[in-house]
């Protein structure tokens, strides 16, 4: 795994009465330990794999409460687990990253949330919405109505998020619904503090064993049951989950002095909805808004009552709801008017429909809806000061900067395996012509971004290989798809590799075996060779291919680009028909220095000879082409001024994060590039033979060189 | 309502440059104080690379003085409400202004100057680099206070990490409510590396407390290197110092020094005679009144011309003692520790013809291309020029420098080089912009192996399809419009656009310059 997280495991031992002091993720984790759960799964993913790798790290913790944890095979493999709750009052908890997650795992909770729970079982979802994110932008919000699963958006502050894990487990108990929670990016990275209590050790667990396996026909998902649950989710479900979050007022009402407006919004918009309240003029520091506030922190269902409740004697309210469509808005219009309030309700009128709602959007959406309502008491032009000051601050350096700051989009890591890879498409593309590359998901799919700019599609992770089947036979080239180790386990070995070969699909197919899903913190998978808990497992990818009837298959190590062009150029030309694979292996560069570099300082330390490569740019052979980067994007191979009196572009340079991978070099020899990289080998500690042979090697060079020196000086 | 509000800190970094454990710092040393603190982070989607953000408010109170209220922290900077902006490099402190973060009333931009450059300024094939005189004259207009230093060099000189540098300078601003003590006792409990980040904190803060002047300076090492001055050459210069406009004097020394150190002094002084000629063109065309623009950039683009990349060039260059030294010095080894270099070498067909007399060489390439063998026969050297055999085999190589001139690729540049100041004669009393069009075109002619022939391949091309029919009828009118036409295609060469794209754009300018009502198509973006 990416990093220990020993520290980490500690803040879950915290007992009743201490403070835990951390990240927003790990406060939910030992939430979780503090419910009671029984069992623990999920699938890795930004921004939750910390939950997950604190867990993995935390046997002991686990072995003594009896909890048991299993990392999914994919997001429907962790659904599936809360199966477990259906028969028994065991309470579980899974974690992925939503909605791609929600996604591939919405089949099991279709099916979870049909049959119902008996015991409590929570979905923490990892909101990967707006900056940082890595999915397509959408909400979980349409799951949770579809299925008739409860949803939590608590206010983004550890007490909240702890209380509302807490609460979680009782209500899917008392509605028998599983609940999701949904943590948006920045709020599983806040780090903040809560009063901590005691582990729970689980009623039913490893160590105190289900006694009997329990029958019961109306849980099973087989009509006629079906029709039944169906009903039981209208008629008992959904009343009981009402009266809990109304009784245990998991809703929050904030009162204000404006009593005549108000403001709904989502549990995990509070915090930014109080401050750009501070920056008008109209809340201080610890949340005392002028304007009432009713803070959703149980966004589905809705509670009808407290909505008119809190509408009642208002002209007008904001709904801050963020992400589309506007369900919550439509609802609460739709309930005012049963209710028959007059309250005129403003959203994304004022606010955007799309996008994040970042603090500048809220405030400019507030701003709006202020002007619109003008509130008696409010002084509506120093709120438009405010809002014209940040404008006229943005605008200003747009003038200045001029065309727009150079983005930074994320890219392959130092020594990143995978880069020579598409180095080897880049060149080949030169000889073969283009080709259509289907991408799939993972660190690979960095190759669509520049300086490579390959990959024609993105459709799910493990997908690359069956979204190239529509495009079988549509050009004279072959079709290729990357695929990563990742992804072939989670579900691309079934989804693509299977039916191809059924099908005698004639593709080409590159998959990445780099050892881990390192995209999301370089957790293990069937072919690392050993377990989240550290069991060895003897599962190869050439196995899996081969057992279901690859015939065509080759494995590279990937750095040597050459022999990549070359086996690459044989897959795209073979007259062999059928899927041909080829096998790119090379362990994740972050993985490796991880292991190697604190064993080469100790062995430099204990005065043991170690020998250091690393790559270089001859400045006075380079002529700025530049073209050995479009050819690599390493973060080391950079560019530097240029040292000649008579050239101004900036010639190729590395610098001293490089790990010595060698691609660079491997580039410029593959493409006939340039004759400006060289290889240094740095020999630390050395032996008394290599002093030596430094020395004569170094008086032979200098005679020759003083040769050509004395020659010089006369011509 | 109440005055006192939080102070708030985003942090713009990189990948990898610790500004996760820079936030952590500050946090720790804030909840250590009672004080009231959160943070939050994106990552970033690699984790690695591309631009990370953290973003951290304290409130300025100890909790024990509240009675028991908590602020409510904000998980997203509010522009205008942000009091200090971090920047770890200068091209993040644009994108914090970019995006107003940085507003006049509030806000301490403190933003290393130094540069890491993004995939879009490096991949560009000449340069694409982002001004940062830009983001320089945005800080000195938008920001509260702005200190703006090479923090990166700061940390390099006091043997430490950025960001304990950039720690010091936040303490050093005295805008948070934590003293230095605090901020050292943070690192301490941090554990590693202590004494260096220690260092490294004390430089920051006191950079902040005694600033010196913002600098834009260049790195160690960066400055211009100019070619040996050898006996031959300085005579030749000593001779020629008045004969050139001043505007031309400038580069001429440099230009002979580095032609006498690729050939002889017969080399350079038939550079000389060439850039007479441009020199004497641009005299009779009132080059006074463009301030022998033309003249300045022929001299040096001749003297780079002219100085061509042969492989005995290569050779050369490899095998100085200079260069050696320059290496150990980059790849940071000690005098006499071990040091094994190896050269990625791989000469292929154009480069062993281009070593043979023109009349062996020209027909032995000619079969080459029609036969498509120009990548076939490339012989992969990886030669250690650490070691006696691979250095003699380059030192032999870098000899050949006598027969040089009997070699065709020496011939074909002379004459390709002839035809370009022919071109050049002509040009400058039709069109001056057509003229400088023509001497920047010299640039195309760069690189190795395909990237070369390529930028060969654009260079003839323009000059047969633009720069020939311009100069064709002697006309003015004709010329101008060339002119205008080469400026849009010359873009999009250096671009490296593919070169279909090329192509049609070469060709639509082609069909329109010569017609006097057709407008002049834009370069396909």
């Amino acid at each position: 795994m990416e990093r220990s997280f020993t520290k980490e495991v500690e803040l879950l031992k915290l007992g009743a009465g201490e403070v835990f002091h951390g990240e927003g993720i790990l406060a939910v984790t030992k939430a979780l330990l503090q419910s009671g759960v029984s069992y623990v799964g999920g699938y890795q993913g930004a921004p939750i794999s910390h939950l997950m790798d604190v867990l993995t790290d935390a046997q002991d913790i686990l072995g003594d409460l009896g909890v048991h944890f299993e990392p999914g095979g994919s997001e429907a493999a962790a659904a599936a687990m809360l199966g477990a709750s259906i028969n028994y009052p065991m309470r579980g908890a899974v974690t992925w990253k939503s909605t791609v997650g929600t996604n591939v795992a919405s089949d099991a909770l279709s099916n979870l949330a049909s049959a119902g729970v008996l015991g409590g079982t929570l979905i923490v979802l990892g909101e990967d919405y707006g900056e940082g994110a890595s999915i397509i932008q959408e909400r979980t919000h349409a799951f949770a109505m579809k299925s008739q699963m409860w949803l939590l958006d608590p206010r983004p502050n550890l007490p909240t998020i702890v209380k509302l894990v807490e609460h979680g487990f009782e209500l899917s108990e008392v509605s028998n619904t599983p609940v999701m929670l949904e943590l948006r990016i920045r709020a599983c990275h806040v780090y903040g503090s809560f009063t901590t209590s005691e582990n729970k050790a689980p009623a039913l667990s490893r160590k105190r064993l289900i006694e009997q396996p329990q029958f019961d026909p109306s849980r099973i998902c087989l009509p006629p049951a079906t029709y039944a649950q169906e009903k039981h989710k209208i008629d008992v479900r959904l009343p009981a989950a009402i009266d809990y979050v109304r009784e245990h007022r998991l809703n929050e009402v904030f009162e204000g002095d404006l009593e005549d407006i108000g403001i709904i919004m989502q549990g995990g918009m509070y915090n930014t909805v109080l401050r750009s309240l501070a920056q008008l003029g109209l809340a201080d520091a610890f949340g005392d808004a002028r304007i009432p506030l009713y803070v959703l922190n149980v966004t589905y269902p809705l509670i009808p009552d407290e909505i008119s409740r809190f509408c009642a004697g208002k002209r007008a309210v904001l709904v801050v709801e963020e992400g589309q469509p506007e369900y919550l808005e439509q609802a609460i219009n739709a309930g005012l008017r049963k209710a028959d309030l007059n309250t005129k309700v403003y959203g994304k009128d004022v606010l955007p429909m799309a996008g994040e709602y970042t603090g500048e959007v809220v405030l400019r959406g507030t701003g709006n809806f202020l002007a619109e309502v003008a509130p008696q008491g409010v002084d509506l032009a120093a709120v438009a000061d405010v809002l014209a000051r940040v404008a006229a601050a943005k605008r200003r350096a747009g003038e200045i900067l001029g065309d727009g700051v150079p983005t930074r989009p994320p890219g392959f890591c130092v020594g990143c395996p995978e880069r020579p890879v598409f180095s080897a498409m880049k060149i080949a593309q030169k000889e073969l012509g283009q080709f259509h590359m289907s991408s799939d998901i993972g660190c690979h799919t960095f190759s669509t971004l520049p300086p490579f700019n390959i990959g024609n599609t993105v459709l799910g992770y493990g997908l690359g290989l069956a979204s190239a089947t529509g495009l079988q036979g549509a050009f004279k080239q072959r079709v290729v798809t990357v695929m990563g180790d990742g992804g072939l386990w989670h579900n691309g070995l079934n989804s693509g590799i299977v039916p191809a070969v059924f099908n005698n699909n004639d593709g080409v197919l590159v998959v990445m075996d780099n050892g881990y899903t390192s995209a999301t913190g370089a957790q293990h998978i069937p072919s690392s060779g050993s377990n989240a808990r550290g069991e060895a497992s003897a599962m190869p990818i050439q196995a899996a291919l081969k057992g279901v009837g690859v015939k065509w298959m080759r494995t590279i190590r990937t750095y040597n680009v050459d022999h990549m062009v070359k086996t690459f150029r044989e897959a795209m030309t073979t007259s062999e028909k059928g899927l041909k694979v080829i096998v790119a292996t090379g362990e994740c560069m972050l993985a490796v220095q991880r292991r190697l570099r604190p064993l080469n300082q100790e062995k430099r330390a204990a005065g043991k000879r170690v020998v250091q490569t690393r790559f270089g740019v001859d400045d006075d052979i380079c002529n700025g082409d530049h073209s050995c980067i479009r050819l690599s994007g390493c973060p080391t191979l950079t560019i530097k001024p240029n040292p000649d009196p008579l050239r101004d572009d900036p010639v190729a340079h590395v610098n001293n994060d490089c790990v010595g991978c060698g691609v660079c070099g491997e580039v410029a020899h593959a493409a006939i590039l340039c004759p400006s990289f060289y290889r240094a080998e740095i020999v630390h500690n050395p032996s008394a033979l290599d002093l030596w042979r430094e020395r004569l090697r170094g008086r032979i060079i200098g005679f020759l060189q003083g040769l050509r020196r004395a020659k010089a000086q006369v011509a | 309502m109440t005055a006192a509000q939080p102070v708030c800190v985003l942090i713009g970094a990189l990948g990898g440059e610790g500004g996760g454990v820079l936030a952590s710092w500050i946090t720790q040393a804030a909840q250590a104080q009672g004080l009231p603190v959160q943070s939050t982070s994106i990552p970033g989607v690699a984790q690695r690379t591309g631009a990370t953000t953290y973003y951290l408010e304290i409130y300025p109170r100890p909790a024990s003085e509240l009675a028991g209220k908590q602020p409510v922290f904000a998980l997203f900077p509010n522009p205008g409400t942000v009091d200090i902006v971090v920047a770890s490099e200068l091209l993040e402190a644009a994108r914090a202004m970019e995006r107003g973060f940085v507003t006049p009333d509030r806000t301490t931009l403190i933003g290393s100057t130094h540069r890491v450059y993004a995939v879009v300024e490096k991949s560009v094939p000449a340069d694409g680099r982002f001004d940062g005189s830009m983001a320089h004259a945005a800080a000195a207009e938008l920001c509260r206070r702005a200190i703006l230093l090479d923090f990166a060099e700061l940390a390099h000189d006091n043997r430490t990490s950025l960001n304990a540098v950039l720690l010091g300078a936040v303490a050093g601003t005295g805008i948070l409510p934590i003293d230095e003590a605090g901020f050292e006792a943070a690192i301490r409990a941090f554990g590693k590396a202590q004494e260096a980040n220690i260092r490294g904190f004390r430089a920051g803060a006191a950079a902040v407390r005694a600033p010196r002047a913002p600098t834009d300076a260049a790195l160690p090492g960066d400055a211009k290197r100019p070619s040996p001055r050898l006996p031959a050459a300085q005579g030749l210069i000593d001779t020629c110092a008045n004969a050139y406009p001043p505007e031309v004097s400038e580069i001429v020394p440099e230009a002979v020094a580095r032609l006498v150190d690729f050939q002889d002094r017969r080399y350079a002084q038939s550079y000389l005679r060439r850039l007479d000629r441009i020199v004497q063109a641009e005299r009779d065309a009132q080059g006074e009144a463009f301030q022998f623009h033309l003249s300045r950039e022929v001299a040096r683009q001749l003297a780079v011309w002219m100085s061509f990349e042969d492989v005995i060039r290569v050779a050369d260059l490899k095998t100085r003692p200079d260069r050696l030294a320059r290496v150990r010095q980059e790849v940071g080894v000690a005098p006499d520790q071990p040091l094994t270099l190896t050269e990625f070498l791989k000469p292929g067909v154009e480069e062993w013809c281009g070593l043979l007399p023109a009349f062996l060489g020209r027909p032995l390439f000619g079969i080459a291309v029609r036969r498509g063998w120009l990548e076939r026969f490339n012989v992969s050297l990886r030669l250690r020029t650490s070691g006696v055999i691979g250095f003699t085999i380059l030192f032999l190589l870098a000899r050949l420098r006598f027969w040089r001139r009997r070699s065709m690729r020496f011939k074909d540049e002379q004459r390709a080089v002839e035809a370009w100041l022919d071109k050049l004669c002509r040009a400058v009393p039709l069109d001056y912009r057509l003229a400088m069009e023509v001497a920047e075109l010299a640039r195309l002619r760069k690189g190795y192996g395909e990237t070369r022939r390529r930028g060969v391949d654009k260079f003839d091309r323009i000059v047969e399809t633009l720069v020939s029919p311009g100069l064709a009828a002697g006309n003015a009118n004709r010329a101008s419009a060339a002119a205008e036409a080469m400026r849009t295609v010359r873009e999009a060469a250096m671009a490296d656009a593919d070169d279909a794209a090329f192509d049609r754009l070469l060709g639509g300018l082609a069909a329109t310059a010569f017609e006097p009502s057709a407008p002049v198509p834009r370069a396909a973006e």
